[in-house]
């Protein structure tokens, strides 16, 4: 029978997983765990369903938020909504400006693991003229010190669409500039 | 592990025997960190519970604190008379980060997830926006360079915060269920790893694994079981958008002790405050006849996932004013007297807040965290904290009333309970 390694340390069982799958982890209380990898994969068939017409917008280079159709409200939504949160009504899609200002922003430098390559990277949310909600970007072309709350940013679009939120994100608008794609 | 919790709980009330209980309401937060669909089956199968009637209940980070008033309401129904609310989470199945992607997945997946996935940055996005609106535009309005001003803020709001963080991890001393007890200094906190500007490590909890059990039932039976039952008086829930982004700009819902001449330029919830907290306690303090928690509450156990979202709460729950979250942390109001904190705290003792060292510094197993508030604070109000955790230094003097707080991602929802003392 092989011998197992038997681990105090919760960190060193990932290491040895990878070195043999499998090790035996005591616990503070005395009692040996069996641990074993156990790896998982899944391909999701992910589908945009009502907010199609929004990614598909990115890849025209445009930034389609939604309003309200309803009589008295007429809510402008940044992050585009089919149906409208206070009253219910279906909403029409509109383009948004493609420059606008910081709201809040922060610069991660950890992430979930898939994005744990790419840190550090900048978080924005991002007020429109005219909108009354936000949209969540990355900011990029700037660090941690050039960011702050009000500081003017204008859209930026991936030439070859992956169709995610990523097509777009913004960066520091140039004072008097165009918004170039 | 929710044997194990199970197991010290009926050890506790000799004459609360298995056949009592009619039924369970069981909480863990998510199926991806077990790989294991159903698995409140396997704990109502192991503890023994079949064929009682039983349902899981998930509510993102509140999972713990929606367990327990599903218990609450299965008994108040009249549906039950004896109710256990279990929870559990074991976190610790899979790396650190991935977790964190797990948890993730909880927020939008068309348009927040894939920017980059990360509950800490969807924090400190909502707390720069909070030291904008209230140091910012306050105690630094003199200030004209736009960036200078916000980084001396947002220095203030980190030191601020870290008094929290030290509160937290100072109290869990004496905690012996806390995982993460430490004598902190606010300059540790500030210099320790960054995480998501301007949160660093020692201000945010941990992934964890761990358990709690409470048993809910009628007051007939409490006094049956025990001479020192605790009555929940006040349960309150409030939710808000799934995404950050749709949080509107709108009103203030006022406390009673509130005025809208408080908050006339306050553009409210925004993304800086949490309006599922405040519609949390609006409705539990509505319904335990609490006018001005100030005074009704003798102590709360809140969800402290961030240091930055425990001040965010302060306000929600009516601690303070909106914008006072900061200075009222800074009078020492949350902390406990008799502890040195290496720093003054005037006002200890006022409030305390999170005396068992809350998520920081007890750990975050999300379907448990919920019900370890409701025990921290039964112990509380029993005045049983010594015998529990064989050091009686956290235990209030005479608390009547308590309230205790769970907490959804980015405050998507939140539950309030008010626990009062039944003797």
């Amino acid at each position: 029978m092989p011998t197992l390694r038997r681990l105090t340390k919760f960190r060193e069982v990932q290491a040895e997983l990878d070195a043999s799958g499998a090790a035996l982890f005591r616990t503070p209380d005395g009692q040996d765990n069996l641990i074993v990898d156990s790896p998982y994969a899944i391909r999701y068939i992910h589908s945009y369903a009502e907010d199609t017409p929004f990614f598909l917008g990115l890849a025209e280079g445009k930034i389609r938020g939604s309003h309200c159709t309803g009589p008295t409200c007429g809510f402008v939504y940044a992050t585009p909504r089919s149906h409208c949160m206070v009253c219910g009504s279906p909403t029409e899609w509109r383009e948004l400006p493609l420059v606008g200002k910081i709201h809040s922003w922060t610069t991660c430098h950890f992430g979930s693991e898939a994005f744990l390559k790419e840190t550090p990277y900048n978080l924005a949310l991002v007020e429109f003229e005219g909108a009354g909600s936000l949209l969540m970007v990355r900011l990029k072309d700037c660090v941690e010190s050039d960011i702050y709350v009000g500081m003017p940013v204008e859209a930026r679009f991936e030439p070859t669409p992956k169709y995610t939120i990523r097509d777009v994100w913004f960066v520091p608008a140039k004072r008097g500039g165009r918004t170039a794609r | 592990m929710v044997k194990r919790a199970y197991d010290y709980a009926l050890k506790d009330i000799p004459n609360l025997t298995k056949d009592r209980i009619d039924g369970t309401r069981i909480s863990y937060f998510s199926d991806h960190f077990s790989r294991q669909l159903k698995a409140a089956s396997m704990v109502q199968d192991y503890l023994g519970m079949n064929p009682k009637g039983s349902v899981r209940i998930e509510w993102g980070g509140a999972t713990g604190g929606e367990c327990f008033q599903a218990a609450y309401e299965a008994v108040a129904s009249g549906r039950m008379d004896v109710c256990l609310a279990a929870g559990y989470e074991t976190m610790s199945r899979v790396a650190t980060w991935k977790g964190n992607e797990f948890i993730a997945l909880a927020s939008d997946t068309n348009y927040d997830f894939p920017l980059g996935g990360f509950y800490t940055g969807y924090y400190a996005l909502m707390v720069v926006r909070h030291i904008y609106e209230y140091i910012r535009l306050r105690k630094f309005a003199h200030v004209r360079d736009e960036r200078e001003a916000q980084r001396l803020a947002i220095a203030e709001g980190c030191r601020i915060m870290s008094l929290v963080s030290v509160k937290n991890h100072r109290n869990a001393l004496h905690n012996p269920y806390a995982q993460y007890p430490k004598r902190l200094t606010v300059d540790d906190v500030l210099k320790s790893e960054m995480i998501s500007y301007p949160l660093t490590r020692e201000q945010i909890c941990t992934m964890s694994d761990g358990a709690a059990v409470a048993f809910l039932c009628d007051e007939t039976r409490a006094r049956e079981f025990t001479d020192r039952p605790i009555e929940v008086t006040g349960v309150g829930c409030g939710t808000d958008t799934m995404r950050l982004a749709d949080r509107p700009f709108g009103k203030v819902p006022l406390l009673p002790h509130e005025t809208a001449a408080d908050y006339a330029s306050l553009p409210y919830p925004g993304v800086h405050s949490f309006r599922a907290g405040r519609s949390a306690g609006l409705e539990a303090y509505r319904m335990a006849g609490i006018d001005d928690p100030t005074t009704a509450l003798d102590f709360i156990e809140l969800h402290d996932a961030y240091a930055s979202s425990e001040i965010q709460t302060y306000e929600d729950l009516g601690l303070c004013r909106y914008g006072e979250g900061y200075d009222y942390t800074e009078s020492g109001a949350p902390f406990l007297k008799g502890i040195d904190y290496g720093f003054p705290t005037p006002k200890a003792g006022a409030m305390p807040v999170n005396p068992s060292g809350g998520l920081i510094a007890c750990g975050h197993p999300v379907g448990a965290t919920g019900l370890m508030q409701a025990v921290f604070a039964f112990w509380q109000l029993q005045g049983t904290v010594k015998e529990h955790f064989g050091d009686g230094t956290l235990q209030l003097k005479n608390p009547r009333r308590g309230a205790i707080h769970s907490h959804a991602g980015t405050g998507s929802a939140v539950t309030v309970s008010i626990l009062e003392r039944g003797f």
